[in-house]
C-alpha cells in the first residue's frame, strides 16, 4: 500500500464520513481511495470544483459534527488557506492533508517541505494555529492520521497532515489499529469519555448544528464585530493553544544520551538522517537524530533539553531553511544550529548529509 | 377581536440593522413564514452570506451558520451530504453569488444538490459602501461606476436566473420581486416552492429575488420600488426560468 493509500484507509478507519478534494499530484491516490471507499462505508465523496470549495464544503460537514477531511498538494493548499482561518475562527475541528511538491507558483511534482512555514505559522489570516503532525512511514501515515483526527476534535482545531511526494508514493507495509487503539492515552479516554456521556447528537458534540429540534438554536460563525468581544476570543483561541503546546509536544530522539552532534529532521529527510547516524556510529561518532512528529506545536521542551547536552545541531531538511529557525528558537541559540537543505524537489543524499557533518567539525 | 397578523414564530424579537426601506427584512420574513407553514424549522439550516445579511442569524430562530465569501453553496453542500434528512438554505446577494462565488454557485446547481438559494438581487454592494454588483444594470451609477455601467468597461450585467436554468441539475427557477405588495406575495409563494422541492428531494432550487437598496440607489424608498418596478423588471424580467420539480 502507498502512503497516501494507508492514510486514506486510516482516515476511514478513524471514522472519516466526508471527503472532498480536487486533484493535485502527488496526492491523487488519497480521492481515488476515497471515492471507492467511502460508499462501502456510508460516507460521502464529493470530487469538488476547486480547493476553495472543498475546504468549503469540509467546513459545512464539519459543523453538523461529521469526521471530515480534505487532501491536496502545494497550490492546493494555497488556496485551502482561507477555508482553514474560517474553521480555526469558528473551532471547528477538521484534517487537512498537504501532500508537499516543489514551489513556489506551480513548481514541479517532486518531493518538498517548503510550505513548512505556511503550515506551522498560521498560512491564512488572523491570529490562529493549526495543528501540524509530520508522518515519515507508511506505517505513521495510517497511525497519525488517526491521532490527528481525534487532536481535531479534542481541541476542536484543523489539524494539518504535512507529508511530502515520497511519502505519499512510497509502498510499505502497514497494519491497521482501530483509532482508539492506536493513539495516545489521553486523546483515547478524551473521545471514550464524549461518546460515554453522549454529549449532542453526533460523537458527543454538543456544539453541532443539525436542526434545533429540543434545543435552542445554535450560531456557528465567525463575524465578531466588537473589538472588545473580538479580542476576548482570540485570547480564548490563545489559552487553548498554550494548553495544545503543553500537552501535545511529540518527537522522537534517537542517541539522546551521549550525542555531540544532533541532526533535527522531520519527514522523508529523517529517514535519510536516520541511515547517516546508523552509519557514523558505527564508526564511533557520537551522533543522534531529534525527529519533530508535531510540527506545531513545535517540540521545543525536547529540544532546550538537547540543548544542554549536544555541542551542536544540524537541521535537514527539503527546503531553503524554515524549520532551522524554529530550532533556533526553541534553544534560544544556545548552541550552533547548522543547516543543510536540498529544495525544488531534490532529495538530500547520505553524502551529502555525512560532507555537512564533517564541515561542522572543520 | 382575532389576530389576523404577527410575527413568525421563526422571527426573533430583534430591530433589525437594515437601512429604511432595504429589501433584507421582507425576504428574512418571507423565509420565516415559509418555515413556519411547512413546520421545517426544527430541522432547518440555514447559511448567511458575507453582505448586508451577514448577521441574519440575529433575526433567524433556528440553527444558522455563516459562509465565507461566496461559498454558502459549498457549505450547503457538507451540511446536506451529511444531514441529508435536513432542510438546507443559502441566502446569498448579488456579489456573494454572482462575482466572488460564481464557480461555487455554477457547480453546485449543475451537481444538482438537494438544497434551497435565496438570492437577493438589489444591484449594488450594499456592506462596502455601495459599488458595482454584476448585477449592476448598464448605466447605473455606483462607487465604482461614478459615470454609469459601460460595458466595454465593466461588461454586462449578469443574469444568474437565465445562466442557471440551462444546466440540468437545476429543477426550478424562478425570478420574483418584493417592489409592491402583489408581487411580495407572488414572492412568498415562490420561495415556499423552493423549500417545498427540498422537503420532497426533487433537487436545487434558486429564487432571485429583485430588492430595493435605496441607500445605494441614491433614491427615497419609495422611488427606489418604482425604480424596480419600471426599470429593473426590464432587465431582469419576473419568470419561472425552470420548473422540473
Amino acid at each position: 500500500m502507498c502512503g497516501n493509500e494507508a492514510l486514506a484507509e486510516a482516515a476511514i478507519r478513524a471514522g472519516c464520513r466526508f471527503y472532498a478534494g480536487y486533484p493535485i499530484t502527488p496526492q491523487n491516490e488519497i480521492p481515488a481511495y476515497m471515492s471507492k471507499r467511502m460508499p462501502e462505508v456510508g460516507g460521502v465523496f464529493i470530487q469538488s470544483e476547486s480547493e476553495l470549495a472543498a475546504i468549503n464544503m469540509v467546513f459545512g460537514s464539519s459543523l453538523t459534527g461529521t469526521r471530515a477531511m480534505t487532501s491536496s498538494s502545494s497550490p492546493g493548499i494555497s488556496l485551502k488557506q482561507e477555508g482553514i482561518s474560517y474553521l480555526a475562527a469558528c473551532e471547528l475541528p477538521a484534517v487537512i492533508v498537504n501532500i508537499m511538491r516543489g514551489g513556489p507558483g506551480l513548481g514541479n511534482i517532486g518531493p518538498s517541505q517548503s510550505d513548512y512555514f505556511q503550515a506551522v505559522k498560521g498560512g491564512g489570516h488572523g491570529d490562529y494555529h493549526q495543528i501540524v503532525i509530520a508522518p515519515a512511514s507508511v506505517q505513521e501515515m495510517a497511525d497519525l492520521t488517526m491521532l490527528s483526527f481525534d487532536l481535531a476534535d479534542k481541541y476542536r482545531i484543523p489539524v494539518m497532515i504535512l507529508g511530502d511526494g515520497i511519502l505519499g508514493q512510497m509502498m510499505e507495509p502497514v497494519t491497521f489499529g482501530t483509532s482508539l487503539d492506536c493513539v495516545p492515552r489521553q486523546a483515547r479516554d478524551f473521545a471514550r469519555d464524549k461518546r460515554d456521556k453522549g454529549q449532542g447528537t453526533r460523537d458527543g458534540k454538543d456544539w453541532v448544528l443539525d436542526g434545533c429540534k429540543g434545543r435552542k438554536p445554535r450560531v456557528i460563525r465567525s463575524l465578531i464585530l466588537k473589538e472588545e468581544d473580538l479580542e476576548k476570543f482570540n485570547l480564548k483561541l490563545q489559552r487553548r493553544y498554550k494548553e495544545i503546546k503543553d500537552t501535545e509536544q511529540r518527537c522522537e530522539i534517537l542517541y539522546e544520551e551521549d550525542s555531540e552532534i544532533m541532526l533535527v529532521a522531520y519527514g522523508t529527510p529523517s529517514r535519510i538522517a536516520r541511515s547517516v547516524v546508523e552509519a557514523l556510529r558505527k564508526k564511533g561518532k557520537k551522533i543522534g537524530m531529534a525527529r519533530p512528529v508535531t510540527l506545531w506545536p513545535f517540540p521545543v521542551a525536547a529540544l532546550k533539553k538537547l540543548a544542554k547536552k549536544v555541542k551542536s545541531f544540524l537541521v535537514i531538511e527539503m527546503s531553503c531553511g524554515q524549520m532551522v529557525e524554529d530550532v533556533k528558537l526553541s534553544i534560544d541559540c544556545a548552541r550552533p544550529v547548522h543547516f543543510y537543505g536540498r529544495t525544488g524537489g531534490e532529495v538530500p543524499e547520505e553524502g551529502e548529509i555525512i560532507e555537512a557533518i564533517e564541515n561542522i567539525n572543520g | 377581536m382575532d389576530k389576523i397578523f404577527d410575527k413568525p414564530e421563526s422571527i426573533r424579537n430583534n430591530n433589525t440593522h437594515y437601512c429604511p426601506g432595504c429589501g433584507h427584512g421582507i425576504v428574512h420574513r418571507l423565509i420565516c413564514e415559509c418555515v413556519d407553514d411547512l413546520a421545517i424549522r426544527e430541522r432547518l439550516i440555514g447559511i448567511a452570506p458575507v453582505g448586508c445579511a451577514v448577521i441574519a442569524y440575529d433575526y433567524w430562530d433556528f440553527d444558522v451558520t455563516e459562509a465565507a465569501h461566496g461559498r454558502v453553496p459549498a457549505v450547503a453542500t457538507g451540511i446536506k451530504r451529511s444531514l441529508p434528512d435536513r432542510i438546507v438554505f443559502g441566502y446569498q446577494g448579488d456579489g456573494d453569488l454572482g462575482a466572488i462565488g460564481t464557480a461555487e454557485i455554477v457547480h453546485a446547481a449543475n451537481r444538482g444538490e438537494d438544497i434551497t438559494i435565496i438570492f437577493v438581487n438589489n444591484t449594488v454592494y450594499g456592506m462596502t459602501g455601495g459599488q458595482m454588483a454584476p448585477t449592476t444594470i448598464l448605466k447605473q451609477k455606483t462607487a465604482t461606476t461614478q459615470s454609469g455601467r459601460a460595458q466595454k468597461t465593466h461588461g454586462f450585467p449578469l443574469k444568474v436566473c437565465e445562466l442557471l436554468s440551462v444546466l440540468p441539475g437545476v429543477v426550478y427557477a424562478e425570478r420574483v420581486s418584493i417592489h409592491n405588495p402583489q408581487n411580495v406575495l407572488k414572492a412568498k409563494k415562490a420561495i415556499k416552492k423552493a423549500f417545498e422541492n427540498q422537503i420532497s428531494g426533487s433537487g436545487f432550487s434558486i429564487v432571485e429575488v429583485l430588492s430595493p437598496c435605496p441607500t445605494y440607489l441614491g433614491l427615497s424608498p419609495q422611488d427606489a420600488v418604482k425604480w424596480i418596478g419600471e426599470e429593473l423588471t426590464k432587465e431582469y424580467p419576473l419568470k419561472v426560468f425552470k420548473d422540473f420539480a
